[in-house]
């Protein structure tokens, strides 16, 4: 098993969630028009992720697993119900985007009023459910894994969709041939910058 | 019953290239062209059957819980396909691991239900979701069959570019394996389609 430096230079970098697997990028088109929202959104994403990954994660490894149940009796050792991951999944991501949110009203108001807007957004965002699905495949030892994972998936999730904003504000200003401003140019720059983030794969 | 005013999705009203919507979850399965087709008809299928039951039950969902009602109908059916897959194809189904599951979270699907099957009677509405699945799937399908053909030389695994090409000196492209450029092509489509359309492009 990989150590958790590794865990997390690669979910940061080479096995970066938009880069590499394209997930969450509604928003990030939707979202990048400027660095300041672009920001929040990312450090939202950041937030869900950190805490969805770790719970679902032990729901899938003490609920769900073949023979996960055995901690509550040897009978049920052979029970395997990995089928209902994706239905428990959407479900604890959309209640804890609730609870979250409700968390954040009550003890933050400048947090909630930059995070907020976004909240709701994340619960149909890609990346959360992807995250959780891929901890899922990875198979991670333990919760701690699966916690640098989600840490790590969030910060290149929010250093690509910053990087991007960044870009696209420039962008604005320059002489984009017609048919290509606004979606187009903005596919072409992200596979660009896909293009130079796969640089890290040599780490 | 007027056709053409469902076949919008497969231009001028694409979910990718003009709504923006989906572009999630399914680009990473367009390095070839069996996993692309795969995901079209998933997609297909999961967003015109979810229309078709939103669309029944549209005037007993309250207005509060829809988002819950139309995310458990459209994961059940996700759940099915996918056990499906695993049943029968089941090499197809290990190449799209995650993705099928992703499908949940595609836009498309929840956009429509919201815009469409919420207001409209059974039948258009299971026409209007396998039409943006398919509008959706179409683009996947274009991805794949570049990116595979100039990055394997292959089509569906069967070799296209005759062996006697590679003797002089012809070479696969090994950017197009990579995940970026299907992003790059989709830019490119765009270009060709807004050139076309002219009334899409956007004023910056």
């Amino acid at each position: 098993m990989e150590s958790l430096t590794e865990i997390f230079v690669r979910s940061i970098f080479t096995e970066n969630m938009i880069f590499a697997y394209f997930l969450g990028m509604c928003s990030y088109l939707a979202v990048s028009k400027n660095v300041k929202t672009a920001f929040g959104l990312g450090i939202a994403v950041c937030f869900v992720l950190v805490v969805t990954i770790p719970v679902n994660y032990l729901i899938y490894n003490f609920l769900l697993k073949a023979g996960a149940l055995t901690w509550i009796s040897a009978q049920l050792g052979n029970i395997n119900l990995s089928f209902l991951s994706l239905i428990i999944y959407i479900a604890v991501i959309a209640s804890i985007v609730q609870l979250l949110e409700m968390i954040i009203e009550r003890y933050s108001s400048a947090l909630y009023n930059s995070l907020g807007i976004f909240l709701p957004l994340i619960a149909v965002n890609c990346a959360i459910l992807g995250g959780s699905l891929f901890m899922q495949e990875r198979n991670f030892p333990t919760v701690g894994h699966s916690l640098v994972y989600a840490l790590g998936s969030g910060i290149g999730w929010l250093l690509a969709i910053v990087a991007f904003a960044a870009i696209r504000e420039k962008t604005r200003y320059s002489k984009t041939p017609k048919p290509l401003r606004g979606l187009g140019i903005a596919y072409i720059t992200t596979g660009l910058m896909a293009l130079a983030f796969l640089a890290f794969s040599g780490i | 019953m007027n056709i053409r005013k469902y076949l919008g999705p497969l231009n001028k009203n694409n979910p990718i290239t003009v709504q923006v919507l989906g572009v999630c979850s399914a680009l990473a399965v367009t390095a070839q062209m069996k996993p692309a087709v795969v995901m079209c008809l998933a997609v297909t299928v999961v967003c015109g059957i979810s229309n078709l039951i939103i669309s029944l039950i549209r005037k007993t969902i309250p207005n509060r819980i829809r988002i819950i009602v139309q995310l458990v109908i459209v994961a059940s059916l996700v759940i099915i396909v996918d056990q499906f897959l695993q049943a029968y194809f089941y090499e197809i189904s290990k190449m799209l691991s995650v993705f099928v599951g992703l499908i949940i979270t595609n836009c498309i699907i929840m956009g429509r239900l919201e815009a469409f099957a919420l207001a409209n009677k059974p039948v258009p509405s299971l026409i209007d979701g396998l039409a943006n699945g398919f509008g959706y799937g179409i683009v996947l399908i274009i991805v794949a069959f570049f990116r595979e053909l100039l990055g394997s030389g292959t089509l569906w695994n069967y070799q296209i570019i005759p062996a006697s090409f590679y003797e002089y000196g012809y070479l696969n492209n090994g950017l197009m394996t990579l995940p970026s450029m299907a992003l790059i092509i989709i830019g490119i489509m765009i270009w060709i389609q807004r050139t076309k359309e002219s009334e899409l492009q956007e004023k910056q």
